[in-house]
């Protein structure tokens, strides 16, 4: 089923949550609502949920063109995976996942027999049909985060929303959930929705990635769009590391750390004054050589090396002062000899610029 | 590896206690034996008084006392009062705690103020205030004897009395607990498809029950305790308008001191049976809400 939303306000007393907010979801796609905290994605996620109402003023918000603003939440037909579970704790795992459809009217209401097969299958689908007699509180984070799944796919849902499944859960269990879920999804294929504030979690499982920041979307696009070709200098920031250098624009070419560089991709500034620029270099698409490498390669000391990691991240201080963070492979930082002291040349294999209005 | 093992043995503490917050054992006894003490000279021993007085005529005028018409009168008027107070302001508590935890509302804190009132006002004047409403000369008292209502000296305003002196016990005990579970059980039940009312009854009523019976504890206990606000409501008509403690005075006044003390011990009892029932359910509730991510009951009450 496809979600749409439109111009969507919310105001939380004088926060301005969401800023008239649109955005289309296709049917069977898993879209990643990625921003920092305060940026609005889980008040968009509960308000297509119905959790939430928008501000008066805002648009519809359409399930394959029909309008749901004015239904209940039990009646969108959506299933609902809370950040901390909301697991029913005197309820067994068994009982948590019935609860949708023991509590259907009288008319509806499976039989005994019905929910238990049902029940059972989707215990078996989260991995977790043997403990279905445990109690929430014995189970591990991981699996009553499988447990609130089951119960949420139990009122066979047309959309699944999820409000950070894996935020409480450590490190390495959330990896493997959060490739599970992409599994999952491709086998059950139900349009999907998560909310995340972690860049790589969003990348790895996601179709598409809606970039959010202070009630706006600053982008929406697929994990290739959003970090390969940032729209705006916050998605630039906000997925992945950055090193930032201030500098001109004009003529095709960009200054900054002492070196001139061509504007890539053409100019679209070909000849106008000069603009102050922020040029972007993310820290692996930095070369590092002994000896100057052309005309963009601008000298810099390494003051100092963490080699322990599948690559070595080095800083570095450019001769103007910047600091500068470069990742580079094993082989090549022990073919060059560096230590803290070495003094190397640096050069961008790929930068963007962002101006005031423009950005290339 | 001795070493290392002397060594853990020399930074573990006892009892998986902090070296930083152990005492020297002297102060610990001396701490424990001003506690003791205290609690022996203060609380203990009134209590055995209570019984060794109520007893002190014998085993045959203690019974006596209690089957006298008029003490089995106050004990009935004190089960029916706290028959009736202890069920609505339940149910009152219940709602009281469930709006303030789980909606914002306008005069939010208003409430929340007024609740604690009767906790503010000293009980006399909580029945003074039932005095000047409904009297023969307060604001409704010429209505209520025009159409032959009695209210005041009689059973429903000593109902009254008592309901206003123990309407924040229930209230009290769940709306700190409720606020900690927040309405994320709630909202999930909800997209579920479950009503408004199965809501309540298949999740929130589950979750708070531990709460509730411990508020209703309380609120029976004070109930039937109650004095001075049913002092002045209730007009001392013996065998008609006196609960248990008003009888123990009467007797008490009269110098009739056994029966005071045999009537006396039966409230006694009383604070020993909630006092139990007080521990098992803390514990009961401090289980049931012992989970990683919420706070547990002990806590959320401090």
């Amino acid at each position: 089923m496809s979600i749409e939303v439109v111009n969507i306000a919310k105001t939380f007393h004088t926060f301005r949550a969401l800023r008239g907010v649109s955005l289309k979801i296709e049917a069977g796609e898993l879209v990643a609502l990625l921003g920092p905290s305060g940026s609005g994605k889980t008040t968009l996620l509960r308000i297509i949920a119905g959790l939430e109402q928008p501000d008066e003023g805002s648009g519809p918000i359409l399930f394959d063109g029909e309008e749901m603003g004015h239904r209940a939440v039990g009646e969108r037909q959506v299933g609902f995976v809370f950040q901390h579970y909301a697991l029913f704790r005197h309820m067994t795992v068994f009982e948590n996942v019935a609860f949708g459809l023991r509590v259907r009217p009288r008319k509806t209401r499976p039989t005994d027999a019905e929910v238990a097969e049902k029940v059972h299958a989707l215990l078996r689908l989260v991995h977790l049909d043997s403990l279905f007699d445990r109690y929430p509180s014995q189970l591990s984070g991981g699996q009553r985060q499988r447990v609130a799944l089951a119960r949420s796919l139990a009122v066979e849902p047309k959309v699944l929303l999820l409000d950070e499944p894996f935020g409480a859960l450590d490190a390495k269990v959330r990896q493997e959930l959060r490739r599970w879920l992409r599994r999952l999804h491709d086998d059950i294929g139900v349009t999907s929705v998560f909310v995340t504030h972690d860049q790589e979690e969003a990348l790895e499982v996601a179709d598409r990635i809606v970039v959010m920041n202070e009630g706006t979307i600053e982008q929406v696009g697929t994990p290739d769009e959003v970090f390969h070709r940032p729209a705006t200098e916050f998605v630039m920031k906000f997925l992945g590391n950055v090193n930032l250098f201030h500098g001109r624009v004009g003529g095709g070419k960009v200054q900054f750390a002492g070196v001139s560089a061509d504007v890539p991709e053409g100019s679209v500034e070909d000849g106008a004054p000069l603009l102050s620029a922020r040029v972007f270099v993310r820290p692996h698409e930095l070369d590092l050589s002994l000896t100057p490498a052309g005309r963009g390669s601008f000298p810099a000391k390494v003051t100092r090396i963490h080699s322990a990691g599948p690559v070595v991240r080095l800083e570095l201080e450019a001769e103007t002062g910047e600091q500068v963070f470069a990742h580079i492979d094993h082989l090549r930082f022990q073919a060059l000899g560096l230590s803290e002291g070495s003094r190397v040349f640096l050069l961008p294999r790929d930068l963007k610029l962002f101006t005031e209005d423009f950005s290339v | 590896m001795a070493s290392a093992s002397a060594w853990m043995r020399s930074v573990t503490p006892p009892q998986g206690r902090s070296v930083a917050t152990t005492e020297s054992a002297a102060v610990r006894w001396l701490l424990v034996a001003v506690a003791v003490g205290f609690l022996l000279l203060f609380l203990l021993a009134p209590l055995v008084a209570v019984f060794a007085e109520a007893f002190s005529a014998g085993l045959g005028a203690f019974l006596a006392a209690l089957v006298d018409p008029d003490a089995l009168s106050a004990v009935c008027l004190t089960l029916l009062v706290a028959g009736i107070a202890v069920p609505l302001n339940t149910i009152f508590g219940i709602a009281a705690a469930w709006a303030i935890a789980k909606f914002n509302f306008f005069g939010k804190n208003l409430l929340v103020t007024l609740i604690d009132l009767p906790l503010a006002v000293s009980p006399v004047i909580s029945g003074l205030i039932y005095v000047l409403l409904f009297g023969r000369s307060g604001y409704l008292g010429p209505w209520l004897a025009a159409h032959d209502i009695k209210i005041l000296f009689a059973a429903p305003g000593i109902v009254l009395a008592t309901m206003f002196i123990t309407f924040p016990f229930v209230a009290r005990e769940l709306i700190p607990l409720m606020q900690a579970q927040g309405t994320d059980d709630e909202e999930a039940a909800r997209g579920l498809g479950a009503t408004g009312w199965q809501t309540f009854l298949r999740v929130t009523l589950p979750n708070i029950k531990w709460g509730v019976l411990y508020g209703i504890v309380l609120c029976n206990a004070r109930a039937m305790g109650e004095f001075g606000a049913v002092s002045v409501v209730s007009g001392h008509i013996r065998g008609e308008t006196n609960t248990m403690p008003l009888h123990v005075e009467i007797l008490y006044n009269e110098y009739n001191t056994a029966a005071a003390f045999a009537v006396a011990s039966l409230l006694a009892v009383l604070a020993l049976v909630t006092l139990v029932l007080k521990t098992v359910l803390e514990w009961k509730s401090a289980r049931a809400h012992a989970r990683p991510d919420i706070a547990t009951a002990e806590e959320v009450r401090v």
